[in-house]
């Protein structure tokens, strides 16, 4: 009630203030976050040229409403025609996905287990456990992934591991290999499916297992039909917490990947760095937005359910 | 209570997956040998070598100022618009307002990246610190927005409106009493802020000139080529300061929690 | 007790009416056909209202009748759609709250968990910019009246809900201001600490004379503390006086079932001459004789309010009681110090009936399906026409 009041009521001092408060953060993401994306769309629909800015057509203020109308008529869809002909990017997108949804299950059946073991573990270790898995999250992304590869190399320690142990002959090619990007997927998103299912599992009263063994569940069933779907809430959370910047990911594939696998987000780095192809790069982030989408909503939806529960 | 073999093992797993590398990466710092997969006794050779190279530190210096100035901007935009979010429920565009809040939480880095860098160019901007600067500013408002706004939603207006009750003047209601009850928020998002900032590799990329790199960008390009001892040290120096900064805060909000409990107690 | 304190707050003024009686008497505060509207919503609808220097004024309801937004309307926090809010005769609707000679005391207390219990009582008077000693001194005279000296350096998570209870009330009087608004100030405390609060309450109010506005929908903290009661319905006041008034004379069947207990009874007026009403009320059975001074011609229907302790329960027919039936004991409540007995009357009406436990309980007259008399005299009841 407060807060439909205090919308009504207020001075000119309050009214202003609150105009202000808004049009701060409003401004500075309309500006930062907003225009960039209206000038993707722009140049995903205009032509490369070699000059720099190396697109047309550019708007022409100085010839006004005019310069607004030719630079329409000259809008096509050129760019987005050459993605769906060139299967270089439809196969990268396919395999983004397809990468990101494996490697999202990979980290949800290594996620779910830790989950578990620590909402179980005695109360007064989990705060520790609990810094034990975000503390890797403060670490650099980078450096987490450069780890791996001094482990999965030809003369790695993983290979050197399991030749010393005479479990191979000769090296395993890993690094370089779609492989070596789900480890790297599954290692450094783990703490966001392990968090989440955590909270939720966490959260879980303990009586109900207990309520369900009275009733007469075994362990594994009272675990499947009680536990399990009381945990989804986390599930789906971690899940696209991974899955969504999972399918736009750069760093891992070009450092562990190699050339061998084809990821969306390297295709544009390399479409706009290497080829400076700046209206087909922007093609490429439109499309791969659109794709988004959708998990995106999923998550919102989610995320207002979640928020609806939590207020009840 | 006690925990089945099958948790332990859980546990046991879960924690070496997500240390041993790390732990590999340290250990093989204080390698004497150029190979980096090869032991050939300790040595600090490669901290030496990284304290007397000029880009590596030209580059931290820039990472550093960048991530200062972009974590405090981020922090006083982002409680600003946690406010509003959470305060105000209705204004023109307050959809698009909250969109534009968790839009920069789901897109990917070489979308944001590249929307700036299309965006500088069309403004005729000279890219450098100050690009980075506001880009990275940009994201983790958001980042800054959603801590704060979690925070702000089990806070009691009751607060607010007893500082008014009491003659405090709206200013001085946020700023002696909301402030101090929602600073914990606050700090942790200026953590957050500031090590996205450090972090974030890909929108620096985009949104750098020729005279800005920024560390990870520097490492980038060198770990491209491969496995390189002078990255081992650098990597451990970082790792250790983040370990000891989560540590001492982690110590820091405990002993003020017993604190709390202590007097209580007597 | 009410009665004495009503008088006492009286006693102040050279006339012996209370405040509230004499039509020369000036109101600290008036509310002018107020209405508050929130959206399609009227929270308070037309309200006029006077409250005098000294009451302890209870805003009493249901949930949602309107009885907060009026309170945070007079601290400031809510501004009235219409109407005036006149404070001593001067108009408080443009005055932010920050400058209303007015204090709260908050539902959750409202306490400013990072500072000390000290610092939360100092935070106004340093608002107010009084010099340092004197806002030490003005702590340390809060702090002896709320008995909370050894607890000055606490923190609010530090002391206990009946202590925040009372750091709350501090806090809002240390400015001294002309009304303190208490919202649902006991709501929050256990039953036994808040019996023991109440009492404190009141004798606070006694000693300092501030005019205290108390917000509750618990009518039997409205009942002891208050020297008036205003009872409110969907943002309308229903009625407004003593708090024996409001038990004795309700002019509604919602204030009657509001307040305490009570058997409503409804019937058609067959009789009516010189003050006494004969009413039908159920086919067969004896109609009520009563007294009442209500203007209800032969042929109304009226309801017929009479609380459970002045209805009296025997075995045999009782003499000099002129309403009795024959019923049956339906069910007993003991409540230790008496006993609610059900019991069902003429054309299956169920009565509640109190009456004071004199004996031991195994020693109880009346058992479950006794066939037992309840009776009342033609003044114990009232007649009620809305």
């Amino acid at each position: 009630m407060s807060d439909t009041a205090s919308g009504r009521t207020g001075n000119p001092g309050e009214r202003l203030r609150r105009a202000l408060l808004i049009a701060v953060p409003y401004l500075w993401l309309g500006l930062f976050f907003l225009a960039p994306f209206v000038i993707v769309l722009k140049i995903s629909l205009s032509d490369s040229v070699l000059a720099i800015p190396p697109y047309t057509p550019t708007l022409d203020l100085s010839r006004g409403w005019e310069g607004v109308v030719a630079m329409f008529r000259a809008f096509d869809l050129e760019n987005y025609v050459w993605l769906t002909e060139d299967d270089l990017y439809w196969r990268a997108y396919l395999s983004s996905l397809q990468i990101a949804a494996l490697s999202t299950l990979l980290t949800l059946l290594a996620g779910y287990p830790i989950a578990y073991a620590m909402s179980r573990a005695p109360e007064r270790w989990r705060p520790i456990l609990l810094m034990l898995v975000i503390l890797p999250f403060w670490t650099s992304f980078l450096i987490r992934v450069y780890a791996w590869m001094g482990i999965l190399g030809q003369n790695g320690f993983l290979n050197q591991l399991l030749m010393g142990l005479g479990l191979i002959d000769s090296p395993l090619v890993i690094l370089g290999t779609p492989v070596a990007v789900y480890i790297g997927i599954v290692y450094a998103y783990l703490p966001f499916m392990v968090l989440p299912i955590f909270s939720s599992l966490d959260r879980l009263d303990r009586s109900l297992i207990e309520a369900a063994l009275d009733l007469g569940c075994s362990r594994l069933q009272a675990f499947w039909l009680v536990t399990w779907p009381l945990s989804r809430p986390g599930i789906i959370a971690g899940c696209l917490l991974v899955f969504i910047p999972a399918v736009g990911e750069f760093v891992i594939p070009s450092l562990l990947g190699g050339s061998r696998t084809l990821m969306i987000g390297k295709v544009l780095w390399d479409e706009f760095f290497a080829n400076r192809d700046w209206p087909l790069a922007s093609a490429v982030a439109v499309v791969l937005l659109l794709i988004l989408v959708l998990p995106i909503l999923l998550f919102q939806r989610h995320a207002e359910r979640q928020q609806r529960r939590a207020d009840e | 209570m006690k925990l089945s073999r099958f948790n332990i093992v859980s546990l046991t797993l879960g924690f070496a997956f997500l240390y041993l590398p790390i732990l590999v990466l340290v250990i093989y710092s204080f390698n004497a040998s150029k190979l980096v997969t090869v032991w050939a006794g300790f040595s600090t050779r490669w901290y030496v070598k990284l304290f007397h190279d000029e880009a590596f530190l030209q580059a931290a210096l820039v990472t550093l100022k960048v991530a200062l100035a972009s974590a405090s901007i981020a922090t006083v935009l982002g409680t600003m618009a946690a406010w509003v979010l959470v305060h105000i429920s209705r204004f023109p565009g307050r959809t698009l307002f909250s969109g534009m809040i968790f839009a920069p939480l789901v897109i990917p880095d070489v979308i944001l990246g590249l929307s700036l860098l299309l965006l500088f160019i069309a403004m005729n901007v000279d890219r450098g610190v100050t690009t980075i600067i506001i880009a990275h500013a940009t994201f983790s408002m958001c980042y800054v927005a959603v801590v704060v706004s979690s925070r702000l939603i089990t806070f009691d207006r009751a607060l607010e409106e007893a500082a008014l009750d009491l003659g405090a003047t709206p200013f001085q209601a946020f700023s002696l009493v909301t402030l101090p009850v929602i600073a914990p928020a606050v700090v942790s998002g200026w953590l957050l802020s500031f090590t996205l900032s450090l972090d974030d590799l890909v929108i620096a990329s985009f949104v750098s000139g020729p005279a800005a790199t920024t560390l990870p960008m520097r490492v980038f390009s060198q770990i491209r080529l491969g496995v390189s001892p002078e990255i081992n040290a650098l990597s451990t120096i970082l790792i250790t300061l983040v370990t000891i900064g989560v540590i001492t805060t982690s110590i820091f909000s405990k002993r003020s929690a017993l604190a709390r409990t202590d007097e209580t107690g007597g | 007790m009410d009665t004495a304190k009503a008088q006492a707050s009286a006693s102040g003024e050279t006339a012996a009416l209370p405040p509230w009686q004499d039509p020369a008497a000036e109101p600290l505060i008036r509310l002018e056909n107020v209405t508050k509207r929130f959206g399609d919503f009227t929270a308070i609808a037309d309200l006029s209202l006077d409250i005098h220097e000294g009451e302890f004024f209870a805003l009493l309801g249901p949930s949602g009748c309107g009885k907060t937004t009026l309170m945070r309307m007079i601290a400031g926090f809510e501004t009235p759609s219409a109407g005036r809010i006149l404070l001593g005769g001067e108009d408080l609707v443009p005055i932010p709250p920050n400058r209303r000679p007015v204090n709260m005391m908050f539902q959750s207390y409202a306490l400013f968990p990072h500072l000390t219990v000290a610092d939360n009582i100092a935070f106004g008077l340093r608002r107010a910019g009084l010099p340092k000693a004197e806002i030490a001194d003005r702590v340390a005279e809060m702090l002896r009246l709320v008995q909370l000296e050894k607890f000055a350096h606490r923190r609010p998570h530090e002391i206990s809900g009946g202590q925040r209870q009372r750091v709350a009330l501090a806090r809002a009087l240390a400015r001294r201001p002309r009304i303190l608004l208490l919202d649902e100030p006991l709501a929050a405390l256990d039953r036994k600490l808040r019996a023991a609060t109440q009492f404190e309450l009141v004798d606070i109010q006694e000693r300092l004379g501030t005019t205290f506005i108390i917000v509750t929908h618990d009518q039997e903290e409205a009942m002891t503390m208050a020297t008036r009661i205003a009872v409110m319905d969907h943002g309308r006041l229903v009625q407004v006086g003593t708090p024996e008034e409001i038990y004795e004379q309700p002019n509604s069947r919602y204030v009657a079932d509001f307040i305490g207990e009570v058997n409503l009874i409804e019937g058609v007026v067959t009789s009516a001459e010189r003050g006494r009403l004969t009413i039908e009320w159920a086919e067969g059975a004896a109609p009520i004789l009563t007294r009442s001074d209500v203007d209800a011609p032969v042929g109304t229907r009226v309801t017929f309010a009479i609380r459970p302790e002045k209805i009296a329960v025997s075995a045999e027919r009782p003499e000099g009681l002129v309403n009795a039936w024959q019923g049956r004991i339906e069910d007993i409540g003991y409540l230790g110090n008496l006993s609610t007995y059900h019991i069902t009357g003429p054309a299956g009406m169920r009565f509640k009936v109190q009456s004071p436990n004199r004996r031991r309980i195994a020693r109880r007259e009346f058992s479950w399906e006794d066939r037992v008399w309840f009776a009342f005299d033609e003044t114990a009841g009232l007649v009620l026409t809305r």
